[in-house]
């Protein structure tokens, strides 16, 4: 763990923590896994210890008509209604106004990997530099969960491959090595 | 726990891989991943990591009768458990599928080859053998358990020492180790597993299949073989058909494989060996790396000292000093004191707060009975003080009620006079007396 005072006077501190665990929490946006059907609802694994629920109405534009093409095995990206530790956790894709503002189904290619909660969190600060470099060198889509799981899909196999595995390593390396490893990527 | 599912997305990402003979990690179709070998402090124990799967691997014997169908050789014990750390689907005490083949397949590669020489097990025929017994625990699962585990039994067999044993007539002295050097099991050859992981029937095969590609594949072919290019054993599961040829080139990719391995192999033992000899640091401690940098390494700020002195002095000078400290007790009767006059009740009107402190009044008074009655000896000027009723809350629920060592607990107080002194101690023990007959 470590900390940060936030600049602000009265010192509120944000305390750090390195864990690969997911809690759910409600208002994460996180990847999910569908796992069963189970009539009006869909099961989902979320990386807690329960599995998460997810209505076929909870997405945009969906009507009793009109349901979401969704299979087994599917990834969908939501965020947690209803998470606390006495009830399985809810996930929706809509925000409060009904639209879909990113949420709902995963496209079909790309690959999904999993990484620790703080990488994710670093990842998700509003200026990193992971991802500003990392788009100097092939464009790409990708999708962060909160659970620790990320999506990529980049134009070809070798490269999504080179990006997932910088991601991965950039828990471990220091911003000097990761600069070279592009580099010398770049340079290729 | 459940395992968890595996998305179309990653099957069909892997598959496409696959056909483009590409791995997740960047490694070539054949390559095998890092094998790491590290050895405890006993003999006979030593954990294997292949890539991130680890497996622990430890040997014990034991001095027991033999078989009666085989009264002159040793008996081998091979077990192979799957910790729960390792991986989320595996529950501790469920016989799966996967543990039996594994556990079958260890059997085979370590016992039917014939790799130690029972006969050398044996001490006394028919009476006394030693029984070898392996013990292998998989620590964390990334794919290809079958590989780092073959590894860890075959170097932890090698590693071993056993007890020496001299045998005179009829007696059998087992020495221990201090007395004499422990001796290492008679092993003739070593055989290693390598697993072969097959995709889209059989066209495209990858060595040392890691997790996920264990996952998406269509079955697997295990080859056993030692340096010599002799096959110990071969097992094909998940219903694939093979062709001649394919089998033929896996032996050959096979024995390739082994011959490095157990090159590997060879140069750790003998560098445990030369650590031990010349006294050096060995174990698991030793090769567990202490440093590691993890996304949150922040460069280490720089504090300016220059002027701590004399910004620490301001400070103490600013400051109020401390709040006199009230020592002295206020005695309201025989038996019960007051420190100080708390400070006011914030809690509002909470009946439960109420009665706790009345409790703890009456509990408080009996445990300061004695020490109370020295000081009452002392302060009679205080006698006056306690007619002053102490206001601690505007509350009329709250009343500080003191008990009377005598009488009753009344909700008025009372005054002590010096007279009642004498007799309140011997009233006091019979007031306590007779509550503990009540009870």
């Amino acid at each position: 763990a470590g900390g940060g005072a936030t600049g602000v006077a009265g010192g509120a501190y944000w305390v750090d923590s390195q864990q690969k665990r997911y809690v759910p929490v409600k208002g994460d946006h996180v990847i999910g896994i569908v796992t069963a059907k189970a009539g009006d609802v869909f099961k989902l694994d979320v990386g807690g210890s329960e599995q998460a629920s997810l209505s076929y109405l909870a997405f945009e534009g969906a009507t009793k008509r009109n349901r979401p093409n969704v299979q087994v095995g599917d990834l969908i990206y939501g965020q947690f209604l209803v998470a606390n530790k006495d009830m399985e956790p809810e996930m929706v894709c809509i925000d409060s106004s009904g639209r879909s503002s990113g949420m709902g189904i995963i496209g079909q290619d790309g690959f999904l990997f999993k990484v620790s909660l703080g990488l994710i969190r670093k990842l998700l600060a509003p200026k990193c530099e992971i991802i500003q470099e990392l788009s100097q060198l092939y464009p790409f889509e990708l999708v962060l969960g909160m659970n620790g799981r990320i999506w990529v899909k980049a134009k070809t196999v070798q490269q999504t491959l080179i990006i997932v595995n910088i991601l991965e390593a950039c828990e471990y390396m220091t911003a000097e090595q990761r600069k070279q490893a592009l580099a010398k990527l770049s340079g290729n | 726990m459940k395992a968890t599912p595996l998305s179309n997305c990653e099957r069909r990402f892997i598959l496409r891989a696959v056909e483009e003979r590409k791995r997740l990690d960047g490694r070539q179709c054949y390559d095998y991943r890092n094998v790491r070998i590290s050895f405890g402090a006993d003999y006979g124990c030593c954990i294997v990591e292949l890539g991130k799967t680890r497996v622990l691997a430890q040997v014990s014997c034991e001095l027991v009768p033999p078989k009666p169908n085989r009264p002159t050789e040793g008996i081998l014990f091979f077990n192979l458990e799957l910790s729960p750390m390792a991986a989320p689907g595996f529950e501790p005490g469920r016989q799966t599928d996967l543990l039996v083949k594994l556990n079958r397949l260890i059997e085979r590669c370590l016992r039917n080859s014939k790799c130690i020489d029972t006969e050398s097990l044996c001490v006394v025929a028919g009476e006394k053998v030693w029984q070898i017994r392996l013990d292998l625990h998989l620590l964390n699962h990334d794919g290809n358990i079958i590989d780092a585990a073959s590894i860890a039994g075959i170097v932890a067999l090698c590693h071993f020492r056993r007890p020496d044993v001299s045998v005179q007539g009829e007696e059998v002295t087992v020495y221990t180790p201090e007395e004499r050097d422990p001796v290492p099991l008679s092993i003739h050859h070593m055989p290693i597993c390598v697993s072969f992981a097959f995709f889209q029937q059989g066209t495209y095969l990858l060595v040392d299949p890691s997790e996920r590609e264990e996952r998406v594949m269509d079955g697997v072919l295990v080859i056993a073989m030692n340096k010599h290019r002799e096959i110990c054993t071969m097992q094909s599961s998940g219903g694939i058909m093979l062709i001649k040829d394919q089998v033929l080139r896996c032996s050959k990719i096979t024995a390739v494989k082994v011959a490095e391995i157990t090159e590997l192999i060879q140069k750790a033992l003998e560098n445990d060996q030369k650590v031990r000899k010349e006294g050096g640091k060995f174990g698991f401690a030793e090769s567990i790396p202490n440093q590691k940098i993890t996304a949150f390494k922040m460069e280490s700020a720089a504090v300016d000292t220059n002027h701590v002195e004399e910004q620490a002095e301001e400070i103490i000078t600013k400051a109020d000093p401390p709040s006199e400290a009230f020592a002295k007790p206020i005695l309201h009767t025989p038996g019960t004191a007051q420190i100080g006059e708390g400070i006011e009740n914030c809690w509002g009107d909470l009946e439960e707060s109420d009665r706790e402190e009345a409790v703890e009044e009456e509990d408080e008074s009996e445990a300061t009975a004695l020490e109370c009655q020295k000081m009452e000896t002392e302060d009679t000027m205080k006698e006056t003080k306690k007619d002053e009723p102490i206001v601690l809350s505007d509350s009329e629920e709250e009343e500080v009620v003191i008990l009377e060592p005598q009488e009753l607990p009344k909700k008025t107080r009372a005054r002590t006079n010096s007279k009642q002194e004498n007799t309140s101690k011997k009233a006091f023990n019979k007031r306590r007396k007779k509550k503990r007959a009540a009870h």
